[in-house]
């Protein structure tokens, strides 16, 4: 095999790690933030469940929740949630990832939101603002900042994560390069792999730090 | 019938009954000065007069219209609750800026708001919604310049003292004309250079005849910025009267045992 052959069959790989990065991202954000208003929800019943829910989530690995989206609904129900083929595959992994993810995020969100003093919500009543305008232009902003640290940290854990999708074997980066390299006794692809992970997390990490030096010109 | 009018209000958290049934009244530009020992339940007070705390019973009018009643069932529209709300102003002892807007934008931030939905509501025009818009940075220029805050207009709460932050608030909480403008211990957060300052700016609104409600520490200038002075102690009002009686002619033993022990504590310090 050429080294341009096996740089193709990489991007490939590497192209679905990215799809499944960005599409976990985008739904797990706001789905975290649901998943926040219900373990901080008034009504008791609700909070225990989501509560119980989210300690489930973070409690068992991800690769058991990967197996379990995967086959149990089938295997048990005789449900065919995912259509087999290659999409099937990709469904399944990102619904376990954006379950699991929107977990992670929710606490994260319940700890910036509880780290804004009663104050500022007291302080934006008696100016007449309403829960929205209150929100909106109060506590947004102050719960933004402190949030990009943790968040920066979990989406970087999840650029890596999505490696384990290759236990359902979705053709990610890892899956390709085993099955169609490694077995061919080639060894060097694995550090070259090392390599695309370090220029997307770097990339990230610029992203987050450009975030943060706009959200420093005030302090809380 | 006065300016406020305070009746009745009774408040407990669980067992605990900070106020044991409240009245009073004030003029219309008078400045009511609430002073008594921590616990007393003066900053209660004042929160329930600013709905951020509601009473178990009683009732508060301004100016004859009924704000508040423990009776009504009927829940206030969102409409009359701001309405309501607006009537009073609230300057809190730990200021509560927005730190991550400017000293400006802190100021004009609810009165645009307010401004730009009812302006909205009435299908204004954008060039209309813009000069409404003018008009409020105008005005914020000349509350920072009536608190002497001109030059920070464009900074962030961070960079201000706390003398300066409050003065802050308490252009803030003007920017809405308040009828009422309470105070809660103003200068309690301050270090001790830092409360002339604020002191100062509340003696400057006292002289546009605007009506105030302040809880404070500061003996020496509850009498000499109030026109009344209520002496609280367990949740009721031991003594009221002009500043002279209470500070000059004190009846209450309480008041009397509370004045000495102030004067004690200054003289303390001195």
């Amino acid at each position: 095999m050429t080294f341009a052959r096996i740089n193709a069959m990489l991007l490939e790989g590497f192209g679905t790690s990215c799809q499944l990065f960005l599409l976990t991202l985008v739904l797990s954000l706001p789905l975290g933030l649901i998943i926040m208003f219900g373990s901080t929800c008034k009504f008791t019943p609700l909070r225990w469940l989501t509560r119980t829910f989210v300690w489930i989530i973070r409690g068992t690995p991800l690769m058991l929740q990967l197996f379990v989206v995967f086959y149990v609904p089938g295997m048990l129900f005789h449900m065919h949630l995912f259509p087999s083929g290659p999409e099937g595959r990709f469904a399944a992994a990102l619904t376990a990832f954006v379950i699991n993810y929107a977990c992670y995020f929710s606490e994260i969100y319940r700890g910036g939101f509880g780290s804004i003093t009663r104050g500022q919500y007291e302080a934006a009543q008696v100016l007449g603002m309403t829960r929205w305008e209150t929100f909106r232009h109060v506590i947004l902003m102050q719960v933004v900042k402190r949030l990009l640290p943790p968040m920066s940290n979990e989406i970087i854990t999840l650029v890596k994560d999505t490696s384990l999708a290759r236990t359902i074997m979705v053709a990610e980066i890892f899956f390709i390069n085993e099955t169609e390299i490694l077995t061919k006794g080639i060894v060097w692809p694995l550090f070259y792999i090392g390599v695309f992970f370090l220029i997307f997390v770097g990339a990230l990490t610029l992203l987050f730090n450009y975030l943060e030096k706009k959200l420093s010109y005030y302090k809380v | 019938m006065a300016f406020l009018k305070v009746n009745n209000i009774t408040k407990s958290f669980g067992e605990l009954n900070v106020l044991k049934g409240i009245d009073f009244s004030l003029e219309k530009g008078q400045v009511l000065s609430l002073i008594g020992s921590s616990g007393s339940g003066k900053t209660t007070l004042l929160r329930c007069l600013n709905f951020l705390e509601t009473p178990d019973s009683g009732t508060v009018t301004v100016r004859e219209k009924t704000v508040f009643d423990a009776k009504r069932t009927s829940k206030p529209s969102l409409r009359e609750m701001r309405e309501n709300q607006l009537k009073f102003g609230m300057v809190f002892q730990s200021f509560n800026l927005f730190p991550q807007h400017s000293i400006r934008k802190n100021l004009t931030l609810a009165a645009s708001l307010i401004e730009k939905e009812r302006l909205k509501k009435a299908h204004a025009s954008r060039a209309d919604i813009h000069t409404a818009m003018e008009r409020i940075d105008q005005h914020a220029n000349e509350v920072l310049a009536q608190v002497g805050l001109s030059d920070k207009a464009d900074s962030y709460p961070y960079q201000l003292s706390g003398g300066q932050c409050q003065r802050a608030a308490i252009a803030r909480a003007l920017m809405l004309s308040p009828d009422i403008l309470c105070f809660d211990e103003p200068t309690s957060a301050l270090d001790p250079e830092l409360t002339g300052e604020v002191l100062r700016v509340i003696r400057g609104l006292r002289s546009e005849d605007r009506t105030m409600i302040i809880v404070t520490h500061e003996m020496e200038f509850a009498r000499h910025v109030s026109d009344r002075v209520i002496f609280m102690a367990d949740g009721v009002i031991a003594e009221e009267g002009t500043p002279e009686e209470i500070f000059e002619h004190p009846k209450n033993e309480k008041l009397q045992a509370f004045l000495s022990h102030t004067k004690e504590t200054s003289f303390q310090e001195d």
